[in-house]
């Protein structure tokens, strides 16, 4: 099992222009932990979105990777949207859940992954590129080449301990975070 | 009778102004009220159609969609918007475009009693939302209202629903 503060900091580990989507709750401090950057889309809600935001973004942007890091939970409640993935195959898509068993916002009861409900086997099933599971952290460096060049869509099970983490809170306002991303991609639809 | 049928002209009006407006991506969940808008969007090469399991996926990909710099519009039909109320928080905390279009069910001679509770409650579910709605009664009305919603929409990042009401999309005839 890895310690996520670690894995995510070596999965970010020179980013360049990596658009990252962080799924609600410890993904986005996991995230913010590694460095706050005007291309990290933190959110704090919208629960089973963060997939589907990270297909509108890579349709919109084919010449840009896009990154999902998101829970277990959150990936679970928006289970329909890896069917909806794979229909588009976006080729520059990448998502990777974090994945503790765990529903750590609400007091760590156990999520469907942790009774061996089988995220990577359901990526696959609903014809993702790639699909595989690690839980070595010597595999992170493989993990972020996939990011930055594999073939997507891509699902990468991360399976990382179930700890307390010390929170890293990045801003909560919905319109600045949007602003300063649109900005930095240079991509108003306005 | 397919109620299909019922369904010439106005679809073609909705997808010129999508046109005029710039819509690259559109989520829809397949509808009746809305196959011949679908068809048209899914022959654009120009156009992302993005069928989805469910409607509130469609919000969380025209909020990427905003973010990546497209416009995008969402097609269902009215029980879709209780599928989304949640994921609509997004568009109102950061501010982002949504411009949904939604056959109406359950109100004008509707055959199937299933559809009333959230048909008579779509409008008001909106505005909770934060949705300026705008409802469509008449064929002869499609366009300027559709194109106001679109102007609305996305001049401002507003959060806009044009709701096609059911007697404009013609009841659902049932045939045993």
């Amino acid at each position: 099992m890895m310690e996520r503060r670690e894995f995510v900091r070596r999965l970010l580990a020179g980013r360049g222009d990596l658009l990252v989507v962080c799924g609600l709750g410890s993904p986005t401090y996991d995230v913010a932990a590694a460095g706050d950057h005007p291309l990290n889309l933190y959110l704090w809600g919208a629960m089973g979105g963060a997939a589907m935001i990270g297909l509108g973004l890579a349709l919109a942007r084919p010449d840009r990777r896009v990154a999902v890091l998101t829970g277990d939970g959150e990936a679970l409640m928006g289970l329909g949207s890896l069917a909806t993935i794979g229909v588009k195959q976006p080729a520059n898509l990448a998502i990777v859940v974090l994945d503790n068993q765990h529903y750590g916002e609400t007091g760590m009861q156990p999520s469907h992954t942790s009774a061996g409900i089988d995220l990577v086997a359901t990526a696959l099933a609903c014809k993702f590129a790639q699909a595989q599971a690690i839980s070595d952290i010597a595999e992170a460096g493989a993990v972020r080449d996939l990011l930055h060049g594999g073939r997507g869509p891509i699902l990468v099970q991360a399976r990382i301990a179930c700890g307390d983490t010390p929170r890293v809170l990045p801003s909560r306002d919905g319109h600045a975070i949007k602003l300063r991303f649109v900005e930095a991609l240079g991509a108003s639809s306005r | 009778m397919d109620d299909r049928t019922c369904n010439v002209g106005w679809p073609d009006a909705i997808y010129a102004q999508f046109r005029r407006i710039g819509i690259r991506q559109v989520g829809y969940v397949p509808d009746a009220g809305h196959s011949r808008l679908i068809e048209l969007c899914v022959g654009d090469p120009e156009i992302h159609d993005v069928v989805l399991t469910t409607e509130e996926e469609g919000v969380a990909l025209a909020a990427g969609a905003a973010l990546g710099g497209q416009r995008a519009a969402l097609l269902m039909q009215s029980s879709g918007v209780g599928n989304c109320i949640n994921m609509f928080s997004l568009m109102k905390n950061c501010g982002l475009a949504c411009l949904t279009v939604v056959t109406m069910r359950g109100e004008f001679g509707e055959f199937n009693p299933w559809q009333v509770p959230m048909g008579s409650i779509t409008e008001a579910s909106l505005k909770l939302c934060g949705f300026l709605t705008y409802r469509v009664e008449n064929a002869a009305d499609v366009e300027d209202i559709v194109a106001a919603g679109c102007d609305m929409a996305f001049s401002g990042d507003l959060q806009v629903a044009i709701l096609l009401s059911q007697r404009l999309i013609g009841r659902k005839v049932w045939t045993r």
